[in-house]
């Protein structure tokens, strides 16, 4: 008895070593997901609907966790990038023009990124003249100055920052009973602003960018099909945080801007903005975390467009890397930081047209990518035994259709509000 | 403009019949590398539903404007293992370009046209990489031939000659068929053969692996990322691997054998000589993060009466030791270490000279279970290149080289 005792704490020890072993890709991309697109949309939820929205949650860690296992796994057992392995499968010319839609998609990304460290630093009374310059700066020498493990372990460093969330919608005392039943109680109302609402939180959950970041970290990482449960834990586990973070941003604006009347955000700064009659740390939390959250994803789309284009087309890549030997991922990793944060400061920019169509993007590229990528894990040659197995398969595939229906959806009413 | 033709103005070329008609298009083409290494063997015709197989003096003329055949008698098209098809085996794929040592993806091949027995031939000149052949694939189908490569005329070529092209085919029979050797990959640095894998997927690593010696494999191992290094070892076939653990310094296959499974490296403990197997299995006892662990068994260690002549003596009888020595040590009777000797000293000294002369001032030694920051510390401290490891009673039990803790440093 009490040798299967011990047996079972060193197995679970070992389990748990392995699951250290492999942290970092799944969770680092999980994480990000709530760049500053997510945190409007999480705040400006909860502010109009209070805790109505909490029970979409569970339904999107699903989605997520369908989409990005598959990411992982593929990365596991071939080794191979996403870019890589659709350059083998399709051909050059579907991974140039996919290629192409993802550095113009990412680009909009980034400079919704650098628009949030923006904001975010101005309501510390930080100019963004001083605040952009310097954090663009800052990202980039990160990563050019840096190893890939030093690099993951300031990733995941940031990944803990996002604790500021929780904590200000403790200060916040909101109604905990209503945000547990709401959370397992789906609502749905034929109202066309909170049919948006949805959209728009399944829309930024999930964006193409973050197939190809994962699967490519995981390559990098040299995590094999053995180590692949535990990435997959790994994986759920960060999911998992993704909603979390989201439910307490929620209901931190459901507790404080929805309860003293619903109101309509039009920014992630503005979310923080109206928290300050409530509470001066929660203003302060939420502010941090809009900045640190923006900077993070800052951070990583730039190095992931450029590791994507660079594999699919068979140029050099890598932060382990010199400039002469790998210089157009260079080139395009410091493009695209630099039209990125440059675009914030200029005056007359359509910044806030641009973030929309950074949505609008996301959504007509992203089932594109899903597609792909259900093509490939499904191929034997490539994924031997670890292909679908049928039930995944319609999993899969109905988490694609609606994701697609959702996202186009979306886009044709971001289309429709940008007219 | 004949001479030369790209693989991908090839594909979906026309092919005409002795009296003009068009009977289909270029499907892909294939090399036999048995027969000829360069030569294209076979072009696959997609007519009706099946491809059909035109070998290589069936062809009058080869242009952009189309494959004229001199013989109408094709067969049908089988799949054999002897065929290297250029679309489907290397178009798109990754290939070690030996000379560069790097992993590049093909993004074209170039052929050379030529006339041979009244046929004209196309022998593959080198294989495209850069920006010219992506900007030709994209274009192509939407603007005339002729202007693409107009237009490729003011981009530099990027390309590697297809000598130095290294195909990596993970199936060993296939790999014996196609006539793929490995040797250019074993005349290149470890570190730059390390650096290669690395790249690669995972089964295409253990077939590099398993198809070039166990020397070559095991200086590349050694240098390969530790965590991958378990991973290539378990995919491959246990006496394989214990072939390769036995060339690596015992130090750095005990490392890795520690990283394994139990059962994987048991397996391999197994199929391994008597004698290596004894030393990696005296380094297993330690715990990684010691000198013990950290040390190996690669010393000199003479008598402390020894002479230089008696130096130089023990040298000659031990080639495998030469290269990365720097210091010798001495004993006493029973083992003890005595003193370190540095080898710059020994060279320019005279063959009747006593070692013991020659020593080091101060005698540097760690403990076995001396912890890895101590001794990054007297390495530091002393500018020492080799440390010996003492075990209790002082007894020389191994030594740890400079590049051991250039390592440890790396890896923090």
């Amino acid at each position: 008895m009490l040798k299967a005792i011990q047996h079972t704490l060193k197995r679970g020890r070992i389990q748990f070593a392995l699951f250290l072993a492999v942290l970092g890709p799944g969770f680092i991309t999980a994480m990000v997901d709530n760049d500053s697109g997510g945190i409007y949309t999480y705040s400006a939820a909860g502010a109009r609907w209070g805790y109505l929205p909490l029970w979409t949650l569970l339904p999107i860690t699903v989605l997520l966790i369908v989409s990005q296992e598959m990411n992982s796994r593929m990365g596991a057992v071939t080794g191979k990038g996403l870019s890589d392995l659709i350059r083998e499968e399709f051909g050059l010319r579907a991974t140039f023009l996919l290629m192409a839609a993802l550095v113009v998609t990412n680009l909009t990304n980034v400079m919704a990124e650098f628009a949030g460290i923006a904001t975010s630093l101005e309501l510390f009374s930080i100019s963004r003249y001083i605040s952009v310059p310097i954090c663009a700066a800052a990202v980039w020498y990160l990563v050019v100055r840096g190893t890939y493990r030093s690099v993951e372990k300031i990733f995941l460093g940031a990944s803990a920052l996002y604790v500021t969330y929780i904590v200000s919608a403790f200060l916040l005392k909101p109604n905990w009973v209503e945000a547990g039943i709401y959370s397992v109680k789906p609502v749905l109302m034929f109202d066309k602003d909170y049919i948006f609402m949805l959209i728009a939180m399944v829309g930024t959950s999930i964006a193409p960018w973050m197939q190809f970041y994962l699967q490519a970290a995981i390559v990098e990482k040299g995590i094999t099909a053995k180590e692949y449960k535990a990435s997959a834990i790994e994986v759920i586990v960060g999911c998992i945080g993704t909603s979390v973070i989201a439910f307490f941003i929620i209901v931190a604006c459901a507790a404080a801007i929805w309860a003293n009347g619903p109101k309509d955000l039009t920014d992630a700064a503005g979310a923080a903005q109206a928290l300050k009659p409530f509470g001066k740390y929660a203003y302060l939390l939420f502010s941090a975390g809009l900045f640190n959250a923006s900077l993070f994803a800052a951070s990583i789309l730039p190095l992931a467009t450029a590791y994507s284009v660079c594999e699919g087309l068979g140029f050099e890549a890598g932060v382990n890397r010199s400039f002469r030997e790998a210089p157009i991922f260079y080139w395009l990793y410091t493009l695209l930081i630099g039209i990125g944060a440059g675009s914030v400061l200029l005056p007359k920019f359509p910044l806030v047209q641009m973030i929309l169509w950074s949505q609008v993007f996301n959504g007509v590229l992203l089932p594109v990518v899903l597609i792909f990528m259900i093509l490939l894990i499904n191929k034997k040659d490539l994924m031997g035994s670890w292909t679908n197995s049928r039930f995944y398969n319609v999993v899969a595939w109905a988490s694609v259709a609606i994701m697609i229906g959702l996202t186009l959806a979306l886009v044709g009413i971001t289309i429709q509000q940008m007219g | 403009m004949a001479g030369f033709l790209y693989f991908t103005e090839l594909l979906g070329l026309k092919v005409y019949d002795l009296r003009g008609r068009r009977i289909g298009r270029l499907a892909d083409c294939a090399l036999v590398p048995v027969a000829d290494p360069v030569r294209v063997d076979r072009f696959l015709v997609g007519g009706g539903l099946a491809l059909l197989t035109i070998r290589w003096d069936q062809v009058e003329s080869i242009s952009l404007d189309g494959l004229r055949l001199r013989d109408e008698i094709l067969t049908p098209y089988h799949d054999d293992e002897y065929m290297l098809r250029i679309a489907r085996d290397l178009l798109d794929q990754q290939i070690i370009d030996v000379n560069g040592r790097k992993v590049v993806r093909v993004n074209d091949v170039t052929f050379e046209i030529q006339k041979q027995n009244g046929s004209e031939i196309l022998r593959v000149l080198e294989v495209d990489v850069g920006i010219r052949s992506i900007v030709r694939r994209v274009l192509q189908g939407y603007v005339p031939r002729p202007w693409i490569r107009r237009l490729q005329r003011s981009i530099a070529p990027s390309s590697i000659p297809w000598e130095f092209c290294n195909i990596v085919e993970a199936d060993p029979q296939r790999r014996l068929r196609l006539n793929i050797r490995h040797e250019k990959l074993e005349d290149l640095h470890p570190a730059d053969l390390a650096d290669i894998v690395e790249e690669l997927g995972p089964e295409q690593r253990g077939a590099i692996f398993e198809a070039i010696d166990s020397e070559a494999a095991a200086d590349a191992l050694s240098e390969v990322d530790p965590k991958m290094q378990a991973a290539i070892l378990e995919s491959m076939e246990a006496d394989k691997a214990a072939d390769i653990v036995e060339e690596m310094a015992p130090d750095e296959a005990a490392d890795v054998l520690a990283d394994m499974d139990e059962e994987a490296s048991g397996e391999i403990l197994e199929e391994m000589e008597v004698e290596p197997k004894a030393e990696v299995e005296e380094l297993l006892e330690y715990d990684e993060d010691t000198a013990g662990g950290m040390m190996n068994t690669q010393y000199v260690a003479l008598p402390e009466d020894a002479t230089v002549g008696d130096a130089l003596a023990a040298l000659r009888g031990d080639e495998d030791l030469l290269e990365g020595l720097n210091t010798l040590f001495l004993v006493d009777r029973s083992g003890r270490l005595a003193a370190a000797v540095p080898l710059g000293r020994v060279v320019v000294a005279g063959n009747s000279q006593p070692l013991k002369e020659l020593a080091a001032g101060t005698l540097i030694q760690a403990d076995v279970d001396e912890k890895q920051n101590r001794l990054t510390e007297l390495f530091d401290k002393y500018n020492i290149l080799t440390l010996p490891v003492v075990d209790k009673d002082g007894t020389l039990a191994g030594v740890i080289t400079a590049d051991d803790i250039i390592s440890v440093l790396r890896q923090k």
